[in-house]
């Protein structure tokens, strides 16, 4: 936070930009520290509303498991006060090994995630049928990952906006400029705080066209409602490989069956594509795979299909902190498909680098600078 | 006659009559039930509400827009 | 598997079969898609009660001996799979059919408000009622209340008094001044004659319009307002529909222009999109006699018939103009925009009810709320009611524009293109 108190005509001690779920996380943090917060947003469609609000722990480096794991620990933590309608459960995810260098990789996961005192367990293919009988036979086994969950975002968000009572004020504006601590509204009205937080996902290289983010395409779909078919979320270790091999599209196995009954499935990737209309071809390849893992799937009925668009960094990693050029701007921007994974742990890393407290974890592999440059004054 | 079981119930019926009009005259008549616990019945009878939802067979179909076969099981709380 | 046609006609009510005889005899290889079990649409639905006018057995019957001719019951489309590209679905299968011409006979639906009580079983649509009882739903010796607007209040008490029924109101909410003047056009019209006779029924009450549908949990009774009282009627069926929304949706997908919810089109039925053309009720409401000749041009300009097609403008004109009388005549009051409580369902997938919808300034911003429309039948009750109630304009659909298996949405991978 920059040294300046906030002055009369400040708007709030922190704007934040974006009431999905990263600027929900950060505005509960930063008012349950004592700041009165200002949340804009202009309800355009973006990833909290569109995602499969799946928490889970990936580990593609130290970095990420390392954010990962506290990040999904906190959500644990909120479970018991989150209500209802926010859907939390603790199902855990089912890593699905088809061959040997899966399984290879399921071993190296167990390993890595065990040493970072995560809950997870091998499972033979066997073992696998009898947790998860509604998958096809001949699956060589799977990395069970307990402490992973699901939760409907939109309501965990907006939990997240109200539950600090008037601490947070939600205003519905579209920001339309940025510089630094100052924001200019679409209705032509500045806005300016000590410090202005930038969570609009996809959106923020609007204001901020220096932000080395891109976009992923990513497709839905979700069934009717149906008796339970599966306990955990099912994910293929393909889904790893494949997300990080190149950049055409792929799709990869990804079901969760929602508390309504409801199957939801992912996942594909497209680059460059910034069409939000339904690719037929990839939801046919996307359909198909994961009829490959369940073949019940096959006969169920899907109701509705959507995509969304994950903002994604150079290294796979967000961008936690204070801009390097924009003294009162600081970012929360760049989580890809683990926006609401990390949603708590950004939220924490930030309010410490704001507030200059402890931060919970080593912040280098977040900060923005890695990319934008270091700061041009002292 | 033939003849379909609806909710196990055995239930006669002209040929070319649509399981919708077959379930309305079973049991409780409804056809599913809602989100927040209510029994439904069918509403538009075209196809397009989608309260007359039933698994017929096995498969999640639209009693309105379905014929009633011979030995068919239909179920309205699958 | 794709298959290929010449020649796709969606919807085999009065408009799809007469652009399919129009076109026939060309020679070309035609199918016609219908999502019924039998052709017919809903004017001419077939069934163990319904009494199919013999115009309708004959253009079926000569269907069906037309080898050129394939008509494909029970199958929905449910998705754009590439350019003059659909999948579809029936029971059995779903498949990818590939077409050079398409005429749209989509049809229409009924539009259904929320009012309290409107989800108890024993209430189903004006017109919901007359499909349900041509499928065999037995009604005779109960006591049924049709409420709504339009003439199809009357076709279904019709149909509901011929099988044994006792339809004790008929609360059409338009005024007697706008009833009375569209009923004494009719003479213009000599088949709509008949219908007139039975405005001087009894029980038909003009002004009036349902308050609440009462009961446990099944229906018991109807509360309606007739003018300025107020009347509780024990029954045992509530059939309520407010006119006829045409279905749009396939249309739109496919780019076509539409225009106060119905498909554009030009003098030959040619809609925006080339080699698109639309017929019959999904290019706005007119009955069935204008559905038949507007399926007749579709057909004949859609193999380049033009002089024939020409010819029957003059029928069609004259058939307009009765639409035109029954648009105006039963234009819907808006004090129907109240009828929902806050309480009420509105969205009857997913339980959403009125208070929880108020709030939000477009269908967009209530969907991603409340999850309004993201249930079964993808907003079409209830944003068709939303348009109503709040001035939302409706949203355009996604695949699948029915819900539909799985394994029939795989087949848009292309893996399966022959």
């Amino acid at each position: 936070m920059t040294d300046s108190p906030a002055l009369k005509g400040d708007a709030a001690d922190v704007i934040i930009i974006g009431g999905g779920i990263i600027g929900a996380a950060c505005a509960d943090e930063l008012a349950s520290r004592g700041l009165h917060v200002l949340v804009l947003d202009c309800q355009r469609p973006a990833a909290t509303a569109a995602g499969m609000g799946h928490l889970v722990v990936l580990d593609h480096s130290e970095a990420e498991l390392a954010l990962g794991e506290y990040s999904v620990r906190a959500w644990r933590e909120l479970a018991a006060q989150m209500p209802e309608d926010c859907a939390m459960r603790t199902n855990g995810t089912m890593w699905l090994a088809c061959n040997e260098e899966e399984m290879a990789e399921a071993e190296r996961k167990q390993v890595a995630l065990s040493a970072y005192g995560l809950s997870c367990q091998l499972l033979t293919g066997a073992e696998l049928a009898r947790a998860e009988p509604s998958l096809r036979p001949g699956l060589l086994g799977a990395l069970k990952v307990s402490g992973d969950g699901i939760l409907y975002a939109p309501n965990a968000a907006r939990w997240l906006l109200q539950r600090q009572g008037r601490r947070i004020t939600r205003r519905q504006a579209e920001a339309v400029e940025l510089q630094g601590n100052r924001v200019r509204l679409a209705s032509g009205e500045w806005l300016q705080a000590p410090a202005v937080v930038l969570a609009s996902g996809i959106y923020a290289r609007e204001l901020c066209p220096d932000l080395p983010l891109q976009a992923k395409k990513g497709h839905l779909l979700i069934t009717d409602r149906y008796p339970a078919q599966i306990t955990h979320t099912l994910v293929e270790l393909g889904y790893v490989t494949s997300a990080h091999k190149g950049n055409g599209p792929s799709v990869a196995f990804n079901v969760q069956q929602r508390p309504t009954g409801q199957l939801f499935i992912g996942s594909s990737r497209q680059f460059d594509n910034h069409n939000p209309d339904i690719d037929a071809a990839m939801l046919g390849r996307m359909l198909r795979r994961a009829m490959d893992f369940l073949p019940g799937l096959g006969e169920m009925n899907g109701i509705r299909s959507w995509t969304g668009f994950r903002s994604a960094s150079p290294d796979g990693q967000p961008l936690i902190g204070e801009h390097p050029h924009q003294p009162g701007l600081w970012l929360a921007v760049g989580h890809e498909g683990l926006g609401v994974t990390t949603a708590p742990g950004t939220a924490h890393l930030l309010a410490a680098q704001m507030l200059r407290t402890q931060p919970p974890l080593d912040l280098q592999p977040y900060l923005p600078q890695r990319f934008i440059g270091a700061h041009t004054h002292a | 006659m033939p003849e379909l079981s609806i909710d196990g119930l055995p239930h006669r019926f002209v040929p070319g009559t649509t399981v919708a009009a077959a379930l309305m005259s079973s049991g409780d008549r409804c056809s599913r039930t809602s989100v927040s616990g209510q029994r439904r019945a069918p509403l538009c009878g075209m196809g397009i509400c989608q309260e007359c939802r039933v698994n017929i067979d096995g498969m999640r179909r639209l009693a309105c827009q379905t014929l009633c076969r011979d030995g068919m099981q239909v179920e309205t709380r699958p | 598997m794709t298959e290929h046609v010449d020649l796709l006609i969606i919807g085999a009510g009065p408009a799809g079969m007469a652009a399919a005889l129009a076109a026939a005899p060309r020679g070309l290889n035609i199918a016609v898609l219908d999502d019924n079990p039998l052709p017919g649409g809903q004017i001419w639905r077939d069934g163990p009660q319904a009494q199919v006018p013999q115009q309708a057995r004959e253009m079926r019957a000569q269907l069906q001996q037309l080898g050129n001719v394939r008509v494909h019951s029970g199958c929905k489309v449910i998705a754009l799979a590439g350019p003059k590209r659909l999948l579809l679905e029936d029971a059995a299968r779903g498949w990818v059919l590939s077409y050079d011409t398409l005429i749209l006979c989509t049809g229409a639906r009924e539009r259904l408000l929320p009012f309290p009580g409107w989800t108890l079983p024993g209430v189903t649509g004006a017109g919901g009622l007359q499909a349900l009882i041509k499928g065999g739903l037995p009604v005779a010796n109960e006591r049924i209340v049709i409420a709504g607007s339009g003439p199809l209040l009357l076709a279904s008490s019709a149909t509901a008094q011929k099988h044994g029924a006792q339809v004790v109101r008929i609360a059409e909410q338009a005024p007697l001044a706008a009833v009375a003047g569209f009923a004494a056009g009719l003479w213009r019209w000599p088949n709509k004659a008949i219908q007139a006779i039975t405005l001087g029924s009894a029980v038909y009450r003009t002004s009036a319009h349902v308050l609440a549908a009462l009961g446990r949990d099944r229906l018991e009774a109807v509360r309606v307002k007739v003018g300025d009282k107020v009347e509780e009627l024990a029954c045992e069926r509530l059939a309520c529909g407010f006119g006829l929304v045409p279905n749009v949706e396939i249309a739109s997908a496919l780019g076509c222009a539409v225009r106060d919810q119905a498909v554009v089109v030009d003098d030959w039925q040619a809609s925006s999109v080339a080699d698109h053309y639309a017929a019959g009720e999904c290019t706005g409401f007119g009955g069935s006699e204008l559905a038949l000749v507007e399926g007749r041009i579709a057909g004949l300009a859609a193999i380049g018939a033009r002089d024939e097609a020409r010819k029957l403008w003059a029928e069609r004109r004259r058939w307009q103009g009765f639409a035109d009388r029954l648009n105006t005549a039963f234009r819907l009051d808006p004090a129907l925009r109240t009828l929902a409580q806050p309480d009420t369902v509105v969205c009857r997938c997913e339980d959403v009810r009125h208070a929880d919808l108020v709030e939000h300034g477009n269908w967009s911003h209530a969907k991603l709320a409340t999850r309004c429309g993201m249930g079964a039948c993808q907003g079409r009750i209830c944003s068709t009611a939303a348009q109503t109630l709040f001035g939302w304009a409706p949203p355009q659909l996604r695949p699948p524009f029915s819900p539909a298996r799985i394994s029939t949405l795989a087949c848009l991978d292309e893996g399966d293109v022959v």
